[in-house]
């Protein structure tokens, strides 16, 4: 029964939301904007859970002192700090039932801008030094396919440089490889795709697939 | 000198006519539509304003405009009945169409009545359902044969050959795997996928006694992840191995999601990862990470931006669809692999479609491209 | 190891170095007077964007959807501020949403800084929606009824009492959408908007994700696309030709300089490897 449940429930949603698609009536309708409520309804309850489970982990080596375990207090503190500075001590970003909401100066927002947004952009500019050496290590001409898969980045690259007289070539040829080869073949990929995500889906409501369930 | 000024005379444009009121096919029941013949004097029309009342002595008021060169307009409105804009259903509204000049106006005919009601069945998705119905039919009749016990040859796949192989390198090296579902939800179909090559990959990992280490991005993904590799070693016979703290939720956030998991890379010196889901913008980031920890590197993901860097970077790449069939591979499930190939079938069907579709088309015979269009309004 | 060896096998730290020196000169030139400036090839894409905006009337009412974080302010910013300077200039109303997660007080604060430049007022001139989890529900919704999924605005006022918002009730009322985003949520607008409810649909995305993006172009299913900081360097530069923008206000257009040195040093990398691989498996053989 453990088993079959959750199963049942799959079959049953998966069936009557795929119906309901090709049904535009008002109780159809109703259905899907109660179900979609119940999603967000869901996610945000399991976002509890998520903070459940990154305080047990990183508690557990700051209790054992594992090495590393200063790191995991920072985590800690930087979550209860966040959610004490956003939702208690700084309520003025409108959680109240009333209170119209302010949108800078406040803690909150001063450590999102000046903490966590210089931090994410740090992370986010390591592409660029990584797009480097992974080009400088993937990139040799070993194989015919290999060559056109370089010459080909080299053109895309051009690109996005304004490069005076040659840009209209290299912008031409850029744009033929674009709309042309790299279409077709992404076409080809999407229907190859697409065909998967119906069969996984079709797989899944039937019951062949039961892996996100865990035990086969 | 006596200046005649003589003005003039300004006429009114003539009338649209024909106005004819019908109620909005595939909708929920809120909504007409009035088509109506363009007034003679187009070319002074500036537009159109259509008028509505609900009996037809009754005050018309404007409820929509109109381009001058439209002849169509869709009356739709809110099934609420508290909301401002409610539009009843199975209620007889007259209308009328007013051409516009500068100044100048003149109106149609009123309409005959007409009221709104729903459909139950969307007659624009048509091809839609029958694309499904042939590819279920497809997958039904190759499960069935699967189950009878006939072999099915399915091509062999470099990234899924590898994977035994990888995890049999972290094992005689000491060190853990790192297996990252990416950064979807559990409700994306590449995440799904990716927690079947989980399963896989945790089932043997318990065999070898080898750490398995799945930081997740969202806390729904943590707890699937950590249903599925317990039971995987419950499979294998090895419940007491099983430990909660190696699949746990570390962020939602992209970037930190990847500071964090950049840093068990380093410090945990991972002897394989793995890359099986939803990537974004910080694929790159987590493959050069590991190429520099010295990792062998198994990637799949359905994302077409990331699919390049991901073939760049890592060692073997699932592209797509083969995310998706690679638990038909590592398990070779008879039910699995029938799906698989009724998969395959499909894409034959569709490339004869193209290529016929192709020639008709270039043939000025329009029909066969008209069986596959389909409205979603 | 020989120097053929070595060409093809350098310290990944060298590569770093090298291109941490590309994308810091163009600062310091700037710095001691030297700035370069190029100006962008314009494609036919970006121009379409633009062409769209200009033939906008007065009063008309244009959806803005600002879905990208903070990271991609960079490529992203500049196209979103081109556009609301333009709609603005025009006294086009603008409707903006902020569907990414970190993207809501990023995007009022562009918003509000644009709106003071051309006196332009909340409420009358543009409504800013703020930001719902969801962003595939909240387009679906929107594209029905914006009350749907915002009742009230970003700053807590209804949506009813708001005089823009009398003559429209979801995007559809609206003359088109332009889609400033850095993740799946440009999917979401072409699948879940547009491509339902039938409305011109615009993109401007980062590099990376363009190429994605061409075939819809293609198709027709997007009017237009701005791909990253050359597409938003280009939309400035068609700006300046417009009257809107002053050199002095490029955001992107400086920033151009820096991604073309980079690139130049990436691909004098590869050159280098493929080089010492080719001098190596010559010496070899």
């Amino acid at each position: 029964m453990r088993r079959q449940l959750p199963i049942l429930v799959v079959f049953i949603s998966g069936i009557f939301m795929a119906i309901q698609y090709f049904v535009p009536s008002e109780p159809a309708e109703f259905v899907q904007e109660y179900a979609m409520d119940w999603v967000i309804v869901i996610g945000v309850f399991a976002m509890g859970l998520g903070l459940w489970s990154l305080t047990k982990v990183n508690w557990i080596k700051v209790q054992r002192q594992t090495p590393g375990w200063g790191y995991n207090l920072v985590t800690i503190l930087g979550m209860v700090f966040m959610l004490v500075v956003g939702l208690i001590w700084d309520p003025g970003l409108g959680f109240f039932p009333g209170e119209k909401s302010q949108v800078s100066g406040t803690w909150f927002m001063n450590f999102f801008w000046y903490i966590y947004l210089p931090i994410q952009t740090v992370m986010f500019s390591l592409l660029a030094f990584y797009i480097a050496s992974a080009a400088y290590r993937a990139f040799r001409a070993r194989t015919i396919l290999a060559s056109i898969l370089l010459v080909t980045a080299i053109v895309i690259m051009l690109r996005l440089i304004p490069l005076g007289a040659v840009s209209g070539i290299n912008q031409w040829l850029a744009n033929w490889i674009l709309i042309v080869p790299n279409m077709a073949a992404k076409r080809a990929i999407w229907m190859g795709v697409g065909l998967g995500m119906v069969a996984m889906a079709l797989k899944i409501v039937l019951g062949i697939e039961r892996s996100y369930m865990g035990r086969d | 000198m006596i200046w005649v000024i003589a003005f003039a005379q300004e006429e009114s444009p003539l009338p649209p006519s024909q106005v004819k009121v019908k109620d909005t096919p595939n909708d929920n029941g809120h909504s007409l539509t009035i088509t109506w013949k363009s007034s003679p004097d187009s070319a002074k029309i500036l537009g159109y304003e259509i008028l509505r009342s609900d009996s037809p002595d009754g005050e018309f008021k404007v409820v929509g405009q109109a381009l001058a060169t439209d002849t169509l307009y869709k009356d739709k409105g809110d099934k609420e009945k508290e909301s401002p804009n409610y539009f009843p259903s199975h209620k007889n509204f007259y209308y009328k169409v007013r051409a516009k000049t500068d100044g100048l106006s003149s109106e149609s005919e009123i309409s005959l009545p007409a009221y709104a009601f729903q459909q139950w069945y969307h007659a624009g998705k048509t091809p839609v359902l029958v694309a499904v119905l042939i590819f279920s039919t497809l997958t039904l009749i190759f499960i069935s044969k699967a189950k009878k016990g006939k072999e099915l040859y399915v091509r062999p796949l470099a990234g899924i050959g590898a994977v035994d192989e990888a995890i049999g390198r972290a094992t005689e090296m000491g060190r853990p795997i790192l297996f990252i579902l990416g950064l979807g939800t559990a409700a994306d179909i590449a995440t799904i996928a990716g927690f079947t090559i989980l399963s896989r990959v945790a089932k043997r990992t318990a065999e070898y006694k080898t750490r398995i280490i799945v930081p997740c991005n969202d806390p729904i993904v943590m707890a699937v992840a950590q249903e599925t590799v317990k039971a995987a070693y419950m499979d294998a016979g090895r419940p007491e191995a099983y430990e909660e703290k190696n699949i746990f939720f570390l962020t939602s956030m992209q970037f930190a999601y990847v500071a964090g998991v950049n840093g068990i890379m380093l410090r945990e010196r991972t002897a394989t990862n793995f890359y099986m889901g939803l990537f974004y913008a910080e694929s790159l980031i987590l493959a050069e990470t590991g190429s520099i920890a010295g990792s062998i590197q198994i990637s799949g993901t359905d994302q077409m931006s990331q699919l390049p860097f991901f073939v760049a970077a890592t060692d073997y790449t699932l592209i797509g669809e083969e995310l998706y069939a690679a638990s038909a591979y590592l398990g070779r499930e008879p039910l699995l692999l029938g799906a698989l190939k009724a998969q395959d079938w499909a894409k034959g069907i569709l490339l004869i479609c193209l290529i016929l579709g192709t020639i008709f088309t270039s043939l000025h015979l329009d029909f066969f491209a008209n069986l596959f269009k389909f409205s979603l309004e | 190891m020989g120097f053929y060896e070595k060409l093809m096998s350098l310290d990944r730290r060298w590569v770093y170095l090298c291109v941490a020196i590309a994308v810091v000169l163009p600062f310091l030139l700037e710095e001691f007077g030297v700035p370069i400036f190029i100006p962008p090839y314009i494609t036919p894409e970006v121009k379409s964007v633009y062409n769209f905006v200009e033939k906008l009337r007065e009063d008309d009412v244009l959806f803005l959807a600002i879905d990208y974080d903070p990271m991609a302010k960079a490529e992203l910013h500049p196209v979103a501020r081109a556009v609301l300077k333009q709609c603005f200039k025009k006294n086009v109303k603008v409707i903006i949403s902020a569907l990414s997660q970190n993207g809501p007080g990023m995007a009022e604060q562009l918003i509000s800084q644009t709106a003071k430049e051309y006196n332009k007022v909340d409420g009358v001139d543009y409504v800013y929606l703020g930001y719902k989890p969801f962003p595939a529900l909240v387009i679906m919704g929107m594209s029905q009824n914006f009350k749907l999924f915002f009742p009230k605005d970003y700053y807590g006022t209804p949506l009813d009492s708001l005089p823009m918002m009398a003559k429209v009730r979801n995007i559809k009322d609206t003359k088109g959408v332009i889609d400033v985003a850095a993740g799946s949520v440009a999917d979401m607008w072409i699948n879940e908007g547009a491509g339902r409810y039938n409305y011109p649909l615009a993109l401007a995305v980062t590099g990376v994700m363009a190429a994605d993006y061409y075939p819809f172009l293609n198709s027709g299913q997007l009017f237009g696309l701005v791909s990253g900081m050359k597409g938003a360097a280009e939309y400035e530069y068609l700006m300046e030709k417009g009257g809107y923008m002053k050199k002095e206000e490029f955001d992107a257009s400086r920033g151009m300089p820096i991604q073309m040195f980079a690139h130049i040093v990436v691909i004098l990398f590869i050159i280098i490897g493929n080089v010492g691989y080719f001098m190596s498996r010559r010496k070899k053989s």
